[in-house]
């Protein structure tokens, strides 16, 4: 048994508020891409967002969290994700063992700043959320809905974020520093995440196109996806069942630009090529990769490339990506992804990459357009960010 | 299973802790609510193509690690590591500022690209062409001790040789506004500040970086080797002392072999009971320090807190101005950290000689 | 002309932070991206910024503005050119 034990699983994207729901949305080819309307902007008529439909008070009735609570729209899908996966897991007593939160977020609680930015001087009664500022707030908030006392930390490597959080969770299983740990990340659409983006010319204002040759660009979304992992001595001990294992993991920069990853994707490579050596695996075995795909021209450009490195024969397996069904999710787009390729071994299933039509000139990569049913036992799932953050985890049949 | 050695720091403050020996230029600053950062010549450290873009932040953690990289004599890592509690803030509030008050239009990417949080770890990589490990670590109180403790394992398990690990916040003017708000920081009126005895609510703030590269062999810039590192959310006053007294027993020690212990009291009176009792009973025949005086407090000030508890194993000296009490031991070889911020983050680290 | 010229050489310093750099230090035909200023990408987003706003001309695909900001020479001339403020 190589790579650590994932046992619990949660999330809510714009094609699901549940594991089953997103799974069913993925085979079925329904879509979670469309019209903005929880945030008012002025981009509305411009752009595509993957929304999860439901308003801040629907959120806050489904958690049954009191008037005077002072929760963000990330540490509300954050925790719905989170209380899945621990319910998924069978975990009671959280913290019966020694237990962890790694969540991952890059905005956090800044939907909460910029609402109330000048109100905040205005109108004592928002005051409360003011914490909502702090980086680590959301991870707080998860930890206090769990009940957990121990371990809780958050890292935010931009859109890469949620693959580290599933990576150190990893590492501190395999070290023998926790019994268990819930991983994961959470982001929710924002003015400030969407006017970003927007100053760097990367939104399409139609549906994303990943490795199109005509992509224009991504599509936003939010969501907020948790797994639990949990040590071989766990899951002998108490018998618990083991949905899939992360075998492989890796971590490079691609010290290249701030925003944009090289042409020849140094840091996806190595990445790549670290996840390999991490889980004995060869390149040959991988059954599925779940693609970064964002459709930005430079990203999947400099993803392509850095597959056909690692591919030297051109052999590349079925790859896909997800971002047409739910939009790039940010720092929850690892996590996300994570579930998918747990839901792939599980159901033996390669995910179409939608809204492809002609490859790329700068290479021949076509990725898997259509449902396609086959044994998966390795699934390979690459996350990149800003800062030349690149991250890859392979997932492995139990 | 390998040691962690820190053979390099790096150290910009609100103190003047570069080009200076240990703190003999210290100033402790009552008079104000909020401390600024003593801020280096940055142009000595990045080129000025470089660094017309850089935030604040971006600039001290280029030089506080190059300081450090220097003080360690090495010219790369296998791994940077950052903790921040806010990120490059400044430019958080600028951009969002400008969303807000041009109605989403005119706006420019660069503030927004400052505003990442991995910002400083990935300026960092990008002047040193490090394309190796890179995370960020963004948790209150605890940012700069996540950063610490995925070091330490990496080095441990073999994964890498060396690496630079910092905490890095600053100061921002809407950010500092919001916290007045809330109460985080002290009224005006609560001034002159008396971080010991304290009697009112809220802190001083305050901002800074510093940096250190961890290597798995001891050199001669060695400062002290980390024993360990525990992160804990949650603990109720009353937990305190059995949970260090368990955390020091894990690694083979009790209080009495502790020759000093470094406590986070920021002068917030509702939260620095948690030190309270612990400075009264349990550690009462350690010398005890402290430091927020110096620093203000911020999210990654427990960095301040290693950069000084690491001077003090490599000097053998404790300046006075650190001092809570007057218990004093022949030679300082262990040293014990404790933080917590608001009764939340709690992080306990262990250096020794 | 040359009053829009040495307008935009303003702009370019100020908005991209060029501290060392004077407005003689600027040639006309200098490129501004590459050897010549050393611009880059982000700074070509700044660069359609000022357009949208100072001038009234909105780039939707920021690889048009390659060949427009090759110089203060080809900027100008399509400033002038497309102008709407």
């Amino acid at each position: 048994m190589k790579g650590i034990a994932i046992t619990g699983m949660g999330i809510i994207s714009s094609i699901g508020n549940s594991v089953e729901e997103n799974y069913i949305s993925l085979i079925e080819n329904k879509i979670g891409i469309s019209k903005i309307q929880n945030i008012p902007t002025v981009h509305a008529d411009v752009i595509k967002v993957g929304e999860i439909k439901k308003t801040n008070e629907e959120l806050v009735d489904e958690l049954e969290l009191s008037e005077n609570n002072n929760f963000s729209r990330t540490a509300m899908i954050g925790t719905l994700a989170a209380k899945q996966a621990v319910e998924n897991a069978g975990i009671t007593s959280i913290n019966e063992f020694r237990t962890g939160l790694i969540s991952a977020t890059s905005v956090g609680g800044m939907d909460m700043t910029e609402k109330h930015y000048y109100d905040y001087f205005e109108n004592p009664e928002l005051i409360k959320y003011i914490s909502c500022h702090d980086g680590g707030d959301v991870a707080e908030k998860i930890a206090q809905e769990l009940g957990l006392k121990g371990m809780v930390t958050t890292i935010s490597t931009a859109c890469s974020s949620a693959a580290n959080s599933i990576m150190l969770g990893a590492r501190l299983i395999k070290t023998g520093k926790l019994d268990r740990v819930i991983v994961g990340g959470t982001d929710a659409l924002a003015k400030f995440t969407i006017n970003g983006f927007k100053t760097l010319m990367i939104l399409s204002d139609d549906y994303n196109k990943p490795f199109d040759n005509t992509r224009k660009g991504l599509n936003l979304g939010e969501a907020a996806a948790f797994l639990v992992l949990e040590s071989d001595e766990m899951v002998q001990k108490y018998d618990k069942k083991v949905l899939a294992r992360v075998s492989g993991y890796g971590n490079a920069n691609d010290a290249f630009h701030q925003t944009a990853s090289s042409e020849n994707g140094d840091g996806a490579y190595l990445a790549m090529k670290k996840a390999f050596e991490v889980s004995g695996l060869n390149p040959s075995e991988i059954d599925y990769i779940n693609v970064h795909g964002t459709a930005t021209p430079n990203n999947d450009l400099s993803e392509g490339r850095a597959l056909l490195r690692i591919y030297e024969d051109g052999k590349v397996p079925d790859f896909s990506s997800t971002k047409p069904f739910t939009g790039h999710t940010l720092a929850a787009a690892a996590a996300i992804e994570a579930v998918y390729s747990v839901l792939a071994i599980q159901n033996s299933v390669v995910y179409p990459n939608l809204n492809f039509e002609v490859p790329m000139e700068e290479f021949e990569l076509k990725p898997q357009t259509s449902l396609k049913m086959k044994n998966i036992e390795h699934v390979l799932s690459n996350s990149f960010g800003f800062g030349g953050n690149c991250s890859t985890l392979i997932f492995s049949k139990s | 299973m390998k040691k962690t050695y820190i053979n390099g720091v790096g150290c910009i403050s609100t103190q003047k802790t570069f080009d200076t020996v240990f703190l003999e230029e210290a100033v402790v600053n009552t008079n104000e609510t909020v401390l600024s950062i003593v801020p280096p010549v940055y142009k000595d450290y990045i080129s000025p193509a470089a660094i017309r873009r850089m935030a604040k932040g971006v600039k001290n953690g280029i030089v506080a690690s190059a300081l450090a990289m220097k003080d360690a004599n090495v010219e790369n890592v296998d791994a940077i590591i950052t903790g921040t509690g806010l990120g490059c803030i400044e430019d958080s509030e600028k951009f969002l500022k400008n969303i807000l008050d041009n109605n989403e239009e005119f706006l420019t990417p660069t503030s927004f690209i400052q505003s990442t949080h991995n910002t400083v770890g990935a300026q960092i990589a990008l002047s040193l062409q490090c394309k190796g490990y890179n995370f960020t670590y963004v948790n209150g109180a605890v940012s700069f001790e996540s950063a610490l403790l995925d070091a330490k394992m990496q080095i441990e398990e073999n994964e890498a040789n060396s690496i630079l690990v910092g905490g890095v916040d600053e100061n921002g003017e809407y950010t500092l506004s919001l916290f007045k708000l809330a109460g985080r920081i002290k009224k005006e009126n609560d001034l002159p500040s008396n971080i010991l005895n304290s009697n009112s609510n809220g802190v001083v703030y305050g901002e800074g970086a510093s940096f250190f590269v961890l290597e798995n062999e001891r050199k001669d810039s060695t400062y002290a080797e980390i024993l360990d590192v525990e992160i804990i959310n949650t603990l109720e006053e009353n937990e305190i002392e059995s949970e260090l007294i368990t955390f020091l027993k894990t690694n083979n020690l009790q209080i009495s072999d502790v020759d000093a212990v470094v406590f986070g009291f920021d002068g917030d009176i509702t939260f620095d009971s948690y030190y309270k009792n612990l400075t009264e009973k349990a550690f009462a025949q350690t010398p005890q320090l402290y430091f927020k005086h110096l620093s203000g407090e911020y999210d990654t000030a427990s960095a301040f807190a290693l950069w000084m508890a690491s001077k003090i194993i490599k000097t053998q000296e404790i300046p006075e101005i650190l001092q809570v009490n007057s218990v004093t031991k022949p030679a300082y070889d262990t040293i014990l950290l404790y933080n917590q911020v608001n009764g939340k983050n709690h992080s306990f680290t262990l250096l020794s000689k | 002309m040359e009053a829009l010229k040495e307008e935009l050489k303003n702009k370019i310093i100020t908005t991209l932070n060029l501290e060392d750099i004077a407005i003689e230090d600027i040639a006309d035909n200098d490129p501004l991206f590459g050897d010549g200023l050393g611009l880059d990408s982000i700074d070509a987003l700044e660069l359609i910024v000022i357009l949208d706003k100072d001038y009234g001309i909105k780039l939707v695909d920021p690889k048009e503005g390659k060949s427009i900001f090759q110089s203060i020479e080809t900027m100008a001339a399509y400033i002038s050119a497309n102008r709407t403020k």
